[in-house]
């Protein structure tokens, strides 16, 4: 569903993608895996094409999309939920979502028309508040939220979007374990309409998650396969699963 | 909404209640305060429900006063005519400065904005052929016809009310339509509304267009208010003072450029007007800088009120009404 083909990108002298070569498939949900400073932000950057690849090729339901902008991405089916939280502050949970539904259906140049009497605009934003488990906040403005509940918004806004293929950055990050574990629900509910990339850091999640895993080191793609597999490639462990094994051992 | 319409009946019902007090001569100057709130109303569009802090509104306010002017010069003296094709130019004018100036972000597109104003500043002062620097002067207003004088004072108040209400309500349905939905979401955070799936670009060119034209609306009503124009009509200064309006007001807020343009002009009439005896002892000709009066106010409201007058008045957050 995604391809990615020899994608490189450096910044000054850095190299940060190093020619990522990468394919998930229809229904999978693909954990991106990797020590910090791999890279995975820069390689979320070109997928959702907030960057520009030096070189290589993205192609997304087999059509090439590198050069296309990021909002064009997201009317193809290619969502996102970003690692730092990122919401509208003064929109409510309901105007929130109504808004990300609205940007794949229908012209949004439409200037007379109140929004709130657009009842297909707003039950499909209630139908997701539900789904998400937000359906208690639906008129609290977004920055009033906890923590958690901001995180959930935050996948809630790229699911609004209605996508064929979901971009996960670090959704678990900075929750605890009861929220994590909502979230996660959430996501195994998700897998069988939205294929999935994850990036995260709890391997809980990944392991519990995912069909396949990929280790990026280095902008390098190191190793990819089963979670089973990856788990006991030597490469892996020392580049980046040792620290862990390590800690434990200890 | 019962608030608008009573505040929109009082304005109504004004210059029956000036000419009972035989104040006559007031209808002029509220008629200038309802152009200036019109232009400051459309500058908020901007400003405050756009987010992007234009500074060279005063371009969209003065083409709007030439080209009207200008079409009555040369002898269209239809405003069914001279003002669409005045509001035009604007939006025109508009589209072309929008689509350079919003591909820069903070002090870089408040300054491109000035420049862009300051050129047109300057070529209206070198077009020697309508008057160049010395304006123009129009020998009357244009011609409305349905058996209305626009040349009275009073038909001419009410017609500006009228625009006044229209520019009101339509920004009211804008804004909470599904474009004004995505506008503010741009200005809150623009990164994730590209990242939604809208063209961000397109969106805010929009903005900056429509209110360009109402810019252009409320020029070409001042340059016929005055039956002249001159180049300060795009001078620096007249965005500033439009923008200080807006701060006064109430940024982002619907009656924010109406109560601005009203506070700023008649406080500087006050200031002109009635002289206060112990100021006159220290600083006999202070009433020739009435910009000192209204930068105390100002600086009061900007400490004090951040959210303009209207924010004051109302409390109420995140209310646009």
């Amino acid at each position: 569903m995604l391809e990615l083909e020899r994608l490189s990108k450096h910044f000054g002298g850095v190299l940060a993608s190093d020619g990522v070569t990468l394919a998930v498939a229809q229904g999978q949900v693909h954990a991106l895996i990797g020590p910090n400073g791999a890279g995975k932000t820069t390689l979320i950057g070109q997928i959702v094409g907030r960057l520009k690849p030096d070189a290589g090729r993205i192609r997304f339901l087999g059509r090439d999309i590198t050069h296309l902008p990021q909002h064009e991405r997201v009317h193809a089916g290619l969502a996102c939920s970003h690692q730092i939280t990122s919401l509208f502050a003064s929109f409510t949970v309901l105007d929130s979502l109504a808004l990300a539904v609205q940007a794949r259906s229908g012209s949004s140049f439409s200037f007379w028309r109140p929004v709130g009497t657009e009842m297909a605009l707003v039950d499909q934003a209630r139908g997701l508040a539900h789904e998400i488990g937000l359906h208690e906040r639906l008129d609290t403005p977004a920055a009033a939220l906890a923590h958690g509940e901001q995180r959930v918004l935050e996948v809630g806004l790229a699911l609004a979007t209605n996508p064929k293929f979901l971009l996960l950055d670090e959704p678990m990050a900075g929750m605890g374990p009861e929220e994590a574990e909502r979230l996660m629900v959430l996501l195994e509910g998700l897998r069988a309409r939205v294929t999935m990339l994850l990036v995260e850091h709890d391997m809980d999640a990944v392991f519990r998650l995912a069909d396949r895993v990929s280790v990026l080191v280095g902008g390098r793609i190191i190793a990819s396969g089963a979670p089973h597999e990856v788990r006991q490639d030597p490469a892996v462990t020392v580049a980046y699963l040792g620290d862990e094994r390590a800690a434990a051992d200890r | 909404m019962r608030s608008a319409l009573v505040a929109l009946l009082v304005l109504a019902l004004l210059p029956l209640a000036l000419s009972a007090m035989d104040q006559g001569f007031y209808v002029g100057f509220a008629s200038r305060v309802l152009i200036y709130a019109i232009a400051a109303t459309s500058l908020n569009l901007v400003l405050g429900y756009g987010g992007m802090v234009s500074f060279g509104h005063a371009a969209f306010v003065g083409t709007g006063a030439y080209v009207s002017s200008i079409a009555l010069a040369e002898g269209l003296t239809s405003a069914w005519v001279g003002w669409p094709l005045a509001v035009m130019a604007s939006a025109l004018l508009a589209w072309g400065i929008g689509a350079v100036s919003l591909r820069t972000r903070g002090v870089y597109f408040i300054m491109i904005t000035l420049a862009f104003a300051q050129m047109m500043f300057y070529l209206v002062n070198s077009m020697k052929a309508y008057g160049g620097d010395e304006g123009l002067t129009l020998p009357h207003r244009a011609e409305l016809g349905l058996g209305l004088e626009l040349g009275n004072d009073l038909v001419f108040y009410y017609v500006v009310l009228l625009v006044l209400a229209l520019t009101l309500g339509g920004l009211h349905r804008l804004a909470n339509s599904r474009f004004g939905r995505v506008v503010a979401a741009i200005r809150e955070n623009e990164p994730r509304a590209e990242a939604i799936g809208y063209p961000v670009h397109r969106f805010r060119l929009a903005c900056f267009v429509i209110a360009g034209a109402f810019g252009g609306l409320a020029g070409v009503l001042l340059a016929s208010h005055g039956k002249y124009v001159n180049p300060g009509a795009l001078h620096w200064l007249q965005s500033g003072t439009l923008m200080v309006m807006v701060v006064l007001g109430g940024v982002g807020r619907l009656w924010g450029g109406v109560v601005g343009a009203a506070a700023l002009l008649g406080l500087e009439h006050l200031v002109a007007d009635y002289p206060v005896g112990w100021l006159v002892q220290i600083a006999p000709n202070y009433q020739q800088h009435a910009n000192l009066g209204v930068g105390v106010v100002l600086l009061v409201i900007v400490l004090f009120a951040p959210r303009g007058i209207v924010g004051l008045v109302t409390r109420t957050r995140n209310a646009r009404t």
